[in-house]
């Protein structure tokens, strides 16, 4: 069973139309346009991309919160069709703002039950046994302290930890954790990171870990997609891909990334001109293009780069490795 | 040098249903002119009140609000409000509030709304203060023909930039940035901190930065101040403290920001920040501090250490 | 049940709700003790009454507190029975019939004559009915013979009235005073009460060996009870006792009920958009431009003034009014939070969304307005009352305005009757705005004080 992928994406779209005054159409937000990639068993893999990029979009569109306009998912080799309860309780999801994404009038043992009651799962000593063993993962002990609790009386961290317990509380396969850690203090940051992970290896759950902040991935993931404008334009294992950037929006996006030293305040950085383009009016060919400083004129204006391998296991979307 | 900015013994304190909240609490330090100090911290510190109260930007729940301010020479805090709104207010100090981007008021043309500052404060003609604003925009890198357009037709980071021409538009001294990046994808981040950085330059600027984001607060840095549940617990040159962060928060929450480049051992700190309404006697980062000894049972002094450093903590003492 | 009662104690804090709270729990305590004093058929009976349930009770006469207000000593009713008030004295005159004396003596120093004066015979005879007449000795001297009638037809509580103020010969006799004035006042000052002692002397003639007969001497007087009297002689407190339950059921039966159907229908609307959500707004504009009045007028006029109806007709009517639009804003913003996501990704259905997560959300927004809506809904009770859309049974406040309203009592200084249902309703809807807006305080993260 391990060689088969975990999670299988195939020519992925999902297109929103948005329409005039309700009914006149006015075009498509192509929000994820043609993604593949596999996941396996246990592995981790972080998309990494700027706001509007449409990473978020993909991410519920692996949880089935969205209906592909196109293009297939497979999970386990199923094709997943309609998203029946089974699938869902095999995906767990954890949300960016921990606040946001926990109901403010359930107290922690009910915010924990709610899945296990919608999916029917276990007796109620099951469900509470459950509840029990899922709070001392995440580390919230004595958990008698937590159990009664409403949200707005933890802190940011603890709230995170919840949300985490929630998503394994069903015992799922993978888990889709949307910028878990971009709304935390930085102290608290690692120490959620850290449980992320001791939870995935204790499970062998695979993740999708999706960030705009490329300075958390190395701590986390084993491979990085990095997304821009719809498109998926590098996959590489981490190491590999902060030593050895191809895609020069990749290089951009790495060069951006400050880490902490004095001597930065006295250089400037070198940054693509321009902003992502728009996702309804997407440029023709490669969509880095008009940002892009090595641009080969009246190839990357035309022709959609298909993905070249110029690395094994390193593939990139860019007519530079052709 | 003269300092532009000198702050003693400034005491900011709020009035909740649970108790006063002591949100900054005897903060002293000095800022000399044409210079950047980062202010870092975890959230609810006191950095963004500690803004606030440099700018008698003051809630209607004050408590206390005590201390001495100079602005450039004048003594801030002997000022009435009218007083202090015409003479400091945007004239020498002007302020970049957290998410104020996102506070652009959406039926008001950008232009319009970052000329409000010159009809206020300089009493120009409208045709006048819009030509400022285009200067300005040129200056901070916005397109000049967004001056007529609305808010919700610019890309956050134009926003943002519109926002700081807003702050630089009647030439102030000191412009305090509260997270001016923390929202904003890491290409953008980078492009406001170029022109940061730039206009700095250009201008004679200070700034006071404050952010939790550490990794690019050292995009700006020259001077770093670390506050601790609203006490500066180390302040010192960027150059020092980047390296080699002195006390045991400084170290830990340096420790705890991930780094792309080079691997290494994330740590994290244990533990809550206490609460403002009755912090603990002693040192404030005590129950959570690895190097805690018999003597963090007292206030610790704010100590001289070599290089102009100041570090309140007895390890130093 | 934690949460209700963290709310209670916070509420503590607000002064006003204080006061509110107090008010409330006093209007609570009236119904409740209402409710059990005078249970719902009495009450119907007596509101409906008839002279025999208030016959002693004087007509519109004043609260009784209102004598600690005015220097001069206002009459209360007094009954004077025969058995205990008078002297009997029998004697046999010729073979079977008796002459039977009755001699009241009383003292009178109330400052005002009284209302009105009756006499009440209790005859017990066969086939022929006792003959009586009345003397009436005034304090100072003055003799008064009257009242010659044979006490022939008797009530079912075998009870004879005769109203001495409607006296054809003292009517005469007095001229332009009235007959109380006549027989209370001095003299030589016919608005001024001569005080001291009457004797009234009935005397009775029975023609049959068993026959018997008491008397009871009525002077009403111009002050009745707490609320005082109504043109029918009712006790307006029983209408004020009773307006309490229902005003508090109509007032929470109907916020509830249409806060609780609104906010469903609201939530329906805003989660599963498209046909259901246009629908349901074609629905509240076209609601929005009918009148309320008018409909509940015509329903009242047409189909049934029972309290319950207008009450259903308003909930009908109520469901899809203007606040599904605010309800709906507030669920389009809450229907995309994190949370509900989060539910939607692990499977929980449509129903469980609305009810379990969505609804909830906005109870902190709805408790306030439901408190804040319950008097205005006590109010328009009062006002179909007073248009004539009254409950046909039930004593209410907006019954007892209605009464004085169509009795003109403002323009005969009946203040009393007008303003104790107008106080009964603004304290309750004081009470409720009081708790309402400290409430708004404590819910509304905007109004709140940090």
């Amino acid at each position: 069973m391990q060689d088969q992928a975990l999670i299988s994406v195939k020519n992925l779209h999902k297109w929103f139309e948005l329409r005039k005054w309700g009914f006149i159409h006015v075009g498509f937000v192509r929000a994820v346009d043609g993604v593949d990639f596999d996941i396996q068993h246990g592995e981790a893999v972080t998309f990494v991309g700027e706001s509007g990029c449409g990473k978020s979009t993909l991410a519920r569109t692996i949880l089935g919160l969205y209906q592909p306009t196109k293009g297939e998912i497979f999970f386990e080799g199923k094709r997943l069709q309609r998203l029946g309860r089974w699938y869902r309780s095999q995906v767990g999801y954890i949300q960016q703002d921990p606040y946001g994404a926990l109901p403010p009038f359930m107290n922690v043992r009910r915010i924990l039950l709610e899945p296990m009651v919608v999916n029917r799962w276990g007796t109620r000593a099951e469900r509470e046994r459950r509840i029990r063993e899922v709070l001392e993962e995440v580390k919230l002990t004595p958990v008698e302290d937590f159990i009664g609790k409403f949200p707005h009386m933890l802190s940011g961290g603890q709230q995170q930890r919840v949300v985490i317990a929630r998503s394994i509380v069903l015992n799922p396969k993978l888990l889709v954790a949307d910028e878990p850690v971009s709304m935390l203090d930085a102290s608290v940051r690692v120490e959620i990171l850290q449980l992320l992970q001791r939870v995935q290896e204790a499970h062998n759950l695979g993740v999708v870990y999706i960030t705009h902040d490329l300075s958390t991935v190395r701590y986390f993931s084993e491979r990085i997609f990095v997304m821009y404008a719809a498109k998926l334009v590098e996959k590489a294992p981490v190491r590999e891909l902060i030593h050895n950037p191809l895609h020069p929006y990749t290089r951009a996006l790495l060069d951006a990334i400050p880490d902490p030293d004095p001597e930065n305040a006295f250089k400037f950085k070198e940054v693509p001109p321009g902003e992502p383009p728009s996702l309804l009016n997407p440029p023709p060919g490669c969509r880095f293009h008009p940002r892009c400083k090595d641009k080969i004129e009246g190839l990357c204006d035309r022709e959609i780069p298909p993905e070249f391998e110029p690395v094994p296991n390193h593939y990139v979307s860019c007519w530079l490795y052709k | 040098m003269e300092a532009l900015l000198k702050v003693e013994d400034l005491k900011l304190y709020f009035r909740t249903t649970k108790g006063v909240v002591q949100a900054v609490d005897g903060v002293s330090f000095e800022l000399a002119s044409h210079t950047a100090m980062v202010i870092v911290g975890e959230s609810g510190c006191g950095k963004s009140s500690l803004a606030k109260a440099i700018l008698r930007l003051l809630p209607r729940n004050t408590h206390t609000y005590t201390g001495k301010i100079y602005i450039d020479g004048i003594d801030a805090m002997s000022l009435s409000d009218e007083q202090f709104r015409r003479q400091i207010r945007w004239q020498k100090i002007s302020y970049v509030a957290q998410a104020a981007m996102n506070a652009l008021n959406p039926v008001i043309k950008v232009g319009s709304q970052v000329a409000e500052p010159l009809l206020i404060h300089r009493r120009m003609r409208k045709e006048e203060a819009l030509r400022k604003v285009v200067e300005t925009f040129q200056i901070v890198g916005v397109p000049t023909d967004f001056v007529d357009r609305y808010p919700f037709e610019l890309s956050g980071g134009m926003r943002q930039r519109a926002v700081i021409a807003m702050a630089l538009v009647t030439n102030p001294k000191l412009v305090i940035l509260d997270e001016p990046t923390s929202a904003l994808d890491v290409l953008t981040q980078a492009n406001i901190m170029n022109a940061l950085k730039r206009i700095k330059e250009e201008f004679e600027l200070t700034y006071i930065l404050i952010t939790h984001d550490i990794a690019t607060s050292s995009e700006l840095a020259e001077r770093a101040m670390v506050m601790y549940a609203g006490q500066i617990v180390e302040l010192g040159n960027a150059g020092h403290f980047y390296l080699e962060p002195l006390h045991p928060y400084s170290q830990k929450l340096m420790a705890s920001v991930p780094t792309l480049r080079e691997d290494k051992e994330l740590d994290f700190i244990p533990g809550q920040p206490p609460s403002l309404i009755n912090p603990p006697a002693g040192c404030r980062f005590a129950p959570r501090c690895h190097k805690r000894f018999s003597a963090c049972d007292r206030e610790p002094p704010m100590v001289d250490y070599k290089d102009g450093r100041k570090i309140k903590c007895h390890l130093y003492a | 049940m934690k949460r209700l009662w963290e709310t209670l104690q916070e509420l503590t804090r607000f002064k006003s709700a204080l006061v509110g709270l107090g008010i409330l729990a006093f209007i609570v305590a009236l119904a409740i003790y209402t409710v059990i004093a005078i249970p719902y058929g009495e009450a119907v009976r007596l509101w409906r009454g008839g002279e025999d349930v208030w016959r002693y009770n004087p007509v519109n006469a004043k609260p009784a507190w209102i004598s600690y207000f005015t220097p001069r000593k206002l009459p209360q009713t007094r009954v004077l029975r025969s058995e205990e008030h008078a002297q009997m004295e029998e004697e046999t005159v010729g073979k079977t019939s008796r002459k039977v004396t009755i001699t009241y003596q009383f003292r009178y120093t109330a400052d005002l004559p009284p209302s009105e004066l009756a006499l009440v015979y209790k005859p017990v005879f066969k086939k022929k009915s006792p003959l009586v007449s009345v003397t009436w000795v005034t304090p100072d001297g003055r003799e008064y013979t009257f009242g010659r009638i044979t006490v022939k037809s008797v009530s079912v509580h075998g009870r004879y009235w005769y109203s001495v103020s409607r006296d054809q010969k003292l009517v005469q006799l007095f001229g332009t005073q009235n007959v109380e004035e006549g027989l209370f006042c001095r003299a030589d000052d016919p608005k001024r009460v001569q005080k001291g002692d009457h004797r009234v002397v009935i005397t009775a003639y029975l023609f049959e060996p068993d026959a018997s007969i008491e008397t009871e001497l009525v002077l009403y007087g111009t002050v009745h009870g707490l609320a005082g009297t109504d043109h029918l002689r009712r006790d307006i407190m029983v209408g004020l006792l009773w307006g309490t339950p229902v005003a508090l059921s109509f007032g929470l039966a109907a916020s509830l009920g249409t806060m609780i159907t609104s906010v469903i229908i609201a939530a329906l609307g805003a989660w599963f958009g498209g046909f259901v959500d246009s629908l349901i707004q074609r629905l509240t504009e076209i609601r929005m431009i009918i009148p309320t009045l008018p409909i509940l007028i015509m329903v009242g006029m047409f189909f049934s003034k029972s309290i319950w109806v207008i009450l259903a007709t308003l909930l009908v009517l109520n469901i899809i009014e203007s606040s599904v639009k605010n309800y709906r804003a507030i669920f389009l913003q809450e229907k995309n939070a994190p949370y509900i996501e989060a539910a939607r990704s692990y499977g929980a259905g449509h129903m469980r969304i609305i009810f379990r997560y969505l609804i909830p959300r906005v109870i902190p927004w709805l408790i306030p307005s439901f408190v804040l809506a319950v008097p205005s809904y006590v109010f328009l009770e009062a006002a179909l009352a007073v248009l004539g859309l009254g409950d046909p049974v039930l004593p209410t406040w907006g019954k007892v305005l209605s009464d004085a309203y169509g009795r003109g009592a403002l323009f005969q200084g009946h203040y009393y009757w007008v303003l104790e249902p107008a106080f009964m309703l603004m304290v309750t809807g004081f009470g409720f705005t009081m708790i309402g807006h400290a409430l708004d305080r404590i819910f509304n993260p905007r109004l709140r004080e940090i």
